[in-house]
């Protein structure tokens, strides 16, 4: 999938990935493409969750290694 | 749409209990809720200009995970607490926990209010001027006004 901007969020614990995905986000347009790697377990389900109560869209949720990998829309 | 709100009650200051408020409040900024965060009593401690010297004692504390089973007359010797302290801030940092002044720094930027209980600052003879600059003052009536409305209110 294409994207626009990556986050390497790998190694950050709780809330990190979250925190950081946000101000990626934050610095790109509206419909753009945000690519996230993570390695905390719990970002499979605070990923989903973030995407829900923000309104940027999870697009595609995916596994390389160690690493969770998503793709958000920016709202 | 209005923003939801979180409202915290921030009661402890030791190094663990230090991380819940602020990780719900810094991951609630960031999702758009307008958050307030009181601290009182040993709370206090959160609000500290310098808070890499919180401690966390294994002392009276049966549920904290120990590499070794340790009497609790061991617990108590002299510098047990330091390094309890100090090998649970090498675990965090060896699994990627942010650090406290790390979570406290984007409380700050998110426009997390974080007031410091007054009645609780006057019976600790603590003074303005030890606390960073972004605490704000206030009482019971101050956080009641902010969580009767809020969606989310929670006391640790």
């Amino acid at each position: 999938m294409n994207y626009d901007k990556e986050l390497d969020a790998r190694g950050l614990a709780c809330p990190m990935p979250i925190v950081k995905t946000r101000k990626a986000l934050n610095d790109l347009a509206s419909g753009q493409i945000l690519r996230v790697m993570a390695t905390d377990a719990g970002s499979v389900a605070d990923m989903a969750a973030f995407a829900e109560q923000t309104g940027n869209q999870l697009l595609a949720q995916t596994q390389e290694g160690p690493a969770y990998v998503f793709f958000l829309k920016r709202k | 749409m209005t923003a939801k709100k979180m409202a915290l009650i921030a009661t402890k200051g030791t190094l663990d209990w230090a991380y819940p408020p602020f990780i719900l409040a810094s991951t609630a900024a960031t999702l758009g809720y307008e958050v307030q965060v009181f601290f009182t009593f040993y709370g206090l401690q959160l609000l500290r200009k310098d808070i890499s010297d919180l401690r966390i004692s294994p002392l009276a504390n049966p549920a904290m995970p120990m590499p070794v089973p340790m009497p609790v007359l061991v617990q108590a010797l002299p510098g047990m607490e330091a390094m309890a302290s100090m090998m649970m801030k090498n675990k965090m940092k060896a699994k990627g926990v942010a650090s406290l002044p790390e979570l406290r720094d984007i409380c700050i930027e998110s426009d997390v209010k974080l007031i410091a209980c007054q009645m609780t600052v006057d019976l600790f003879d603590f003074q303005k001027s030890d606390f960073i600059e972004q605490a704000q003052f206030g009482g019971a009536a101050t956080f009641l006004g902010f969580a009767g409305n809020a969606d989310i209110c929670l006391y640790i």
